[in-house]
């Protein structure tokens, strides 16, 4: 199924909870979702026959500068086509609902979603770090982060 | 160690080998080096091709060992996070005396390529425990890796092992009358 139709099917269905749709050359296409429809969304586009996305390829954290977002790549193994999936969410209160109900495989990656990033998964069963030790402060792949002078009693700089 | 080639037939006569018995001790010692196994990163691999039979590691009588208790050595070999940084130490203080330290690679040695944007890796080992020899190279080939061996086994077969402080006191005291 090409990207136009997906959209066009879920944009029949959810309507406003769909906020952008980019077809760009280069680009795989993705649409921009919100965060409060997007567990809906995830669910449908797995478990209708005709999506049957079975296997979320990579589950992402980003950081745009003023917000930090979620990248979700979808595939089907059995029919062979891709999509993407975006949430939005503000650095004050980075909280988006997990689909680790959906595909197992977002466990670990929003683990590391968390650990890097600071995104708070909402559902998930064992939010916690899974690179950075326990005790690491802050979220390291953020664009502000500021690494420590010390760790332990050992000096982080050259 | 030269001592067989003091004598024109060493091997006459059931064999005479003359020599300190210190000298005898470090032999054993530097050519039976059991080794920690401690892979950290890409550089565990060359290490791993150092273990294969193409450059074959146990010709220096290295046997690798899975526990700090039995091993004379440890290989650092990779990058040193600091979540890492803090087992290699408990590792380490767990080892027997004597014991050596070979750091390979530029991680182990000064952080490597992560020396400036790696907020999670310990910018050389030597920052948590002496180090003996440093192996240069990202990754070092398995070549250079010998090479560090042989340069463990120089360093084990000239410690004192007798009268280790009467002996250091009398080299400080050459040292001091040379650099008078
Ligand atoms: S020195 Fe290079 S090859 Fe070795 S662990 Fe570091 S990055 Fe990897």
């Amino acid at each position: 199924m090409q990207a136009q139709e997906i959209y066009e099917k879920l944009k029949a269905e959810f309507g406003d909870a769909i906020i952008e749709f980019n077809a760009e050359p280069f680009f795989d296409p993705f649409v921009r979702v919100t965060t409060d429809k997007l567990f809906d969304i995830c669910l449908e586009l797995r478990d209708t026959p005709e999506f049957d996305f079975d296997y979320l390829a990579c589950l992402s954290g980003m950081d745009y500068k003023e917000n930090l977002g979620v990248v979700y790549h979808l595939y089907s193994i059995k029919l062979k086509h891709s999509f993407v999936v975006k949430v939005t969410v503000s650095k004050e209160n980075p909280v988006v609902p997990s689909v680790e109900r959906i595909w197992r495989t977002a466990d670990w990656h929003e683990r590391e979603a968390y650990d890097m990033m600071g995104i708070q998964f909402e559902g998930h069963h064992n939010l916690i770090r899974i690179l950075c030790p326990y005790d690491w402060e802050g979220f390291p792949l953020r664009k502000d982060y500021v690494q420590p002078d010390e760790y332990h009693g050992m000096k982080v700089p050259y | 160690m030269g001592l067989l080639n003091k004598l024109d037939d060493p091997y006459y006569g059931g064999g005479i080998i003359l020599g300190k018995v210190e000298d005898i001790l470090n032999w054993g010692r530097s050519k039976s080096d059991w080794y920690l196994q401690f892979g950290l990163a890409c550089c565990a691999i060359e290490f791993m091709a150092m273990n294969a039979s193409h450059f074959d590691f146990m010709r220096f009588g290295c046997i690798p060992r899975t526990s700090p208790r039995q091993a004379d050595f440890i290989i650092i070999s990779g990058t040193v996070t600091f979540k890492m940084a803090e087992r290699i130490k408990t590792l380490y203080e767990q080892m027997a005396e004597p014991k050596y330290v070979i750091s390979m690679g530029s991680c182990a040695n000064s952080g490597g390529p992560y020396w400036e944007h790696g907020y999670h890796v310990l910018k050389g080992v030597d920052r948590i425990i002496p180090v003996d020899v440093y192996v240069p190279g990202c990754p070092p080939r398995p070549e250079a890796l010998e090479e560090g061996m042989i340069r463990l086994q120089e360093k084990i077969n000239k410690q004192a092992i007798f009268n280790k402080r009467k002996r250091l006191a009398e080299e400080e005291q050459k040292e001091l009358i040379i650099s008078n």
